[in-house]
């Protein structure tokens, strides 16, 4: 089977600093894969240098396109890469304003990708909006609201909405659960996994918190000063990690 | 008057005004930066058209100003009367007779010919930055024509008011690439903007934005498929020509609220009633 996505070699230097070296991976369509590790590990820029936000020092990042197949995302166009972006992936910020416009409509919100890929029927994107206002367990009756009225919690699932919308095959997320009460964060959890597994989905979850790839991720990575230092299946490595710097990770989660 | 170079601005800001025309004129609709000149009035007052302006005029051209429709305001008597001193044109308020047509806020009635040019005066030319305000984003939108958010942007005006409610500076798209602000001309003038025969050139003193539409270019009003860009102007003839097609203001005439409507565009009007038409509420 062809991997949906082929990270090979990425590395991204901050001047001197490293912020991420040297990491190869394959995601196979339908896998999660978390990411895991300390603050200032490197996860967030393995991630945006995935998702195209950063450019590596060095690197390929595969994508399997539906038209053309496997592409080079790093040395593709950026007018396709950003095609890419609205079309068959999907970012999930951490803080939902980064990834909402907080002077739009929940409805404008979700129907933006829908008309960023040629929408021009207002009944049908409304509908579609609100059918996905309610698929992440927001009354559709807020359609015309702005987020700005919303909840933490429900602000970042209109922004999961608006990701979702068209449809994506790879959805990259960067602690989606993080800054949440912890009630709200269990929700989110089950909603994102009931979407992931009705959609097929394939995603990269990066996060603290190893409850979140306990609950979703099939894999899992842990970094640790801009490298990988362990991977596998994400039970494996949670109950009987091998590197030292896991069992600390994971230790210092029993603790708690 | 020979304090000032012919037209005010010196020859080679001109030549940079011009270059920043052309190249407007061979990308219809693209906004091309310039270096805006400090003018004798306030930005308010168009000081982009006027660069624009002075940057066209020759000897021989007959100039116009309207403002809102009509000629005589403090904003086109001024203008008019500074290009008059400046550069020594003949000045008109006949559509017709016009080479030279600064305008604000309307196109005119009368359909304009091959020969003429109409420059307008731009206050905001970035249609994108109501939703957008971050320009290396803007820029990139436009090159890359990812103009879903134009579309946001009506959308939430028919979810606010059950219809495109957007009915001044309304957005079209150049020649199927660009997406354009015409300036604040009421949406009734955007058909107007497109096949026109006329040259049509944009200018934006603050903003340091220059662009254009050549004769007969394709412009069209963004739109949904099931609510369709709509021309729209208030539903009476005019009280004093009778012109059913023409775009009207409605002015209060007495103490008593008493009201009428009149065409926006005053030398329309005239030379209507000057060939003898006359509305219901004409002396
Ligand atoms: N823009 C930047 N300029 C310089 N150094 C940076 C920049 N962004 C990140 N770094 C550094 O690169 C390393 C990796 O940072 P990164 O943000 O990827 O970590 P992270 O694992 O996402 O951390 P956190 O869990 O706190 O979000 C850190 O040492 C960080 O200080
Ligand atoms: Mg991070
Ligand atoms: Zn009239």
């Amino acid at each position: 089977m062809t991997p949906l996505l082929s990270v090979q070699g990425i590395t991204k230097r901050y001047g001197a600093h490293i912020g991420c070296a040297d990491v190869s991976f394959d995601l196979y369509p339908g896998e999660v894969m978390g990411i895991v590790g300390e603050s200032g590990s490197g996860k967030s820029t393995l991630l945006n240098c995935m998702a195209g936000h950063l450019t590596p020092d060095a690197g390929e990042v595969v994508f399997d396109t539906r038209a053309e197949g496997p592409r080079d995302t790093v040395r593709m166009s950026e007018p396709e890469r950003r095609m890419l972006s609205r079309t068959d992936w999907a970012f999930v910020h951490q803080h939902a304003r980064d990834g909402l416009r907080m002077g739009v409509s929940a409805g404008g919100n979700v129907g933006e990708r829908l008309m960023a890929v040629g929408a021009r029927r207002y009944g049908d994107i409304r509908d579609k909006a609100s059918d996905w206002l309610e698929r992440v367990e927001i009354d559709a009756a807020r359609i015309d609201d702005r987020p700005t009225t919303f909840s933490g919690g429900m602000q970042q699932r209109l922004q999961i909405a608006r990701n979702l919308v068209t449809g994506p095959r790879l959805v990259f997320m960067d602690e989606p659960t993080g800054g949440l009460d912890v009630s709200v964060q269990a929700r989110l959890l089950d909603l994102l996994r009931g979407l992931v597994r009705d959609m097929g989905l394939s995603a990269i979850i990066v996060t603290h918190d190893l409850a979140v790839v306990r609950l979703l991720a099939d894999r899992l990575m842990v970094m640790k000063s801009g490298h990988v230092v362990e991977a596998g299946l994400t039970d494996q490595v949670l109950d009987d990690p091998q590197h030292a710097y896991s069992q600390l990770l994971v230790s210092s989660v029993l603790q708690v | 008057m020979t304090d000032y170079n012919f037209a005010y601005l010196d020859e080679q800001t001109k030549r940079m005004i011009r270059r920043a025309i052309l190249k407007g004129l061979a990308i219809p609709g693209y906004q091309v930066p310039f270096a805006s000149r400090e003018m004798p009035m306030p930005y308010g007052w168009g000081t982009g058209g006027v660069q624009v302006s002075a940057a066209v005029l020759t000897p021989e051209d007959r100039f116009k100003v309207i403002d809102q429709g009509a000629d005589d305001t403090t904003n086109a008597v001024s203008i008019r009367t500074f290009f008059e001193r400046t550069a020594g044109v003949k000045t008109t308020t006949k559509t017709t007779d016009a080479s030279v047509i600064q305008t604000r806020h309307r196109i005119p009635e009368e359909p304009l010919t091959e020969g003429q040019i109409l420059v307008y005066q731009v206050p905001i030319p970035e249609p994108l930055r109501f939703l957008e305000p971050r320009e290396s984003e803007t820029r990139k939108m436009h090159s890359l024509e990812e103009y879903g958010l134009m579309h946001v942007k009506l959308y939430e005006d028919i979810s606010r008011h059950g219809h495109i409610a957007t009915s001044y500076a309304y957005p079209v798209k150049v020649e199927g690439h660009y997406v354009m602000d015409p300036s604040p001309i009421p949406k009734f003038d955007n058909p107007k903007l497109g096949d026109m025969a006329a040259i049509q050139l944009f200018g934006a003193g603050r903003e340091q934005r220059i662009y254009a539409l050549p004769p007969y270019t394709e412009v069209v009003s963004l739109d949904f498929d099931d609510h369709p860009f709509e021309a729209s102007k208030a539903d009476h003839p005019c009280g004093l020509c009778g012109a059913e097609d023409s775009y009207l203001d409605e002015v209060i005439v007495d103490d008593a609220g008493g009201r009428m409507f009149v065409c926006s565009d005053t030398d329309y009007c005239e030379a209507r009633q000057a060939a003898g038409h006359r509305g219901k509420d004409a002396a």
